[in-house]
């Protein structure tokens, strides 16, 4: 793969998410070298940079379960260029979507006050510093515009990289079926 | 009358295909080693026509190829770039309407839909999310039924009546409450004299209705749609799903 003109700027996070699907980036092991004579990383987990500058390509783990959620997630959408979904949680809410069909005040409730075995006078948290829960947890697409998806719990380190590969080579992301999976 | 003993063929995507009179495009396709796609289909059953996915183009016009009776010379379209699209667009809607969270899904890798899903290309669920409330019955001792993934295929309601003739499952409702309920007075499964040997155990493209305690036993990698397409391994024969499951 010819090296672009320039470094193409990567910015990638984590919302309602595990991070499993930045574990799996790293997957790619040695090949992230490769990787970095291409791209130069902006926010990230990775760099620890806090806020979104210009970029070429975001990476979205995780769905929308909070205010804070939806912040970052209009940040990334207001300075990617692209902007790619990775992962079921980021793809149809995953796991914590698996609490919409519930009232999220009667879960609240439950965890923080009623169930037993909690601590006298155990209260739902309410810090200024908390983001608040959204009603239901959403998956990205249908929040912002997204403009590739990379499904699995998590893809694959080679998915990622066939994905990522294919994307900066100007191609249309194609998986294989055996890296396609939504598990 | 030697004209009598040719045999009679139609095209799909013009390839010559033989076929039996009285035979469905579909079973001339499959008899033929041609995959079209399908969920509500099963070569034992009456053809239902509801799920879409097997719909062609007949001479141009777009018809369920389950439903539709072959004549010959009859040119049909079927993997064309639109007609993908249109199928992938059903998935979605299928996905969108139900609670279909495959990592937790112990039918996850033997699953239709998903198996279909990956054969289409399907990258995302692009619709908004209904995510409806449907609670699970596990009052069977043996026999977990999760409502969440049900795509109304009538499948198990079939077997369920014509074949093994305890007439378990029904549809109730219309248009978007449609679901599956249970025949019993109380509607809950451990009421019923549903057993795991039932052929409604085994027709379920989706992960509703399960064998309790065997979930998740074949490692990812080795089940059935991990390595090899569902448009290559598509004979439905009836208890393979079983077998995966025991």
């Amino acid at each position: 793969m010819n090296a672009p003109a320039r470094k193409l700027r990567v910015a990638t996070t984590s919302l309602a998410g595990c991070f499993g699907c930045h574990m799996s980036f790293l997957d790619i092991d040695e090949r992230i070298l490769k990787l970095l004579e291409l791209i130069e990383f902006d926010r990230s987990p990775l760099t620890d940079i806090k806020h979104c500058g210009p970029c070429d390509l975001g990476i979205i783990e995780g769905g929308v379960c909070n205010a804070e959620n939806v912040h970052v997630l209009r940040e990334f959408r207001a300075n990617c260029k692209i902007l790619v979904a990775i992962g079921a949680c980021a793809v149809n809410g995953g796991l914590p979507a698996q609490r919409n069909h519930l009232d999220l005040r009667d879960i609240l409730e439950e965890v923080y006050h009623t169930s037993p075995g909690l601590a006298p006078g155990s209260q739902i948290p309410n810090d200024p510093e908390l983001p608040l829960p959204l009603d239901k947890v959403y998956p990205i697409h249908e929040v912002v515009k997204i403009d590739y998806f990379l499904p699995g719990c998590p893809p694959s380190g080679d998915a990622i990289w066939k994905f990522l590969t294919d994307l900066i080579a100007g191609r249309t992301p194609h998986l294989s079926h055996e890296m396609m999976h939504y598990d | 009358m030697s004209r009598m003993n040719e045999q009679q063929v139609f095209l799909i995507d013009g390839r010559d295909v033989p076929f039996a009179p009285g035979q469905t495009v579909m079973q001339a396709a499959l008899d033929a080693g041609v995959y079209i796609p399908h969920l509500c289909f099963h070569p034992q059953f009456k053809p239902h026509g509801s799920c879409k996915l097997c719909t062609v183009k007949v001479n141009g016009r777009p018809a369920t190829s389950c439903t539709l009776p072959v004549a010959a010379g009859m040119e049909i379209e079927s993997e064309t770039a639109e007609l993908k699209d249109k199928r992938r667009m059903l998935l979605q809607m299928l996905f969108v309407e139900g609670n279909h969270f495959c990592p937790s899904c112990e039918k996850s890798g033997n699953c239709k839909l998903q198996a279909l899903a990956y054969d289409l290309g399907m990258m995302s669920p692009h619709y908004d999310h209904f995510f409806p409330d449907r609670p699970v019955d596990a009052t069977h001792p043996e026999i977990l039924l999760d409502f969440n993934r049900c795509i109304l295929c009538e499948l198990c309601v079939r077997a369920s009546g014509e074949v093994d003739r305890k007439n378990v499952f029904a549809l109730s409702g219309r248009g978007i409450t449609k679901h599956l309920i249970v025949n019993s007075e109380s509607g809950r499964l451990g009421d019923t004299d549903m057993s795991t040997t039932d052929m409604a155990m085994s027709v379920c493209p989706v992960g509703v209705i399960l064998k309790k305690r065997v979930g998740f036993a074949v490692p990812v990698g080795q089940r059935k749609y991990d390595t090899i397409p569902i448009s290559e391994q598509f004979g439905d024969a009836p208890n393979a799903v079983l077998e995966q499951t025991r």
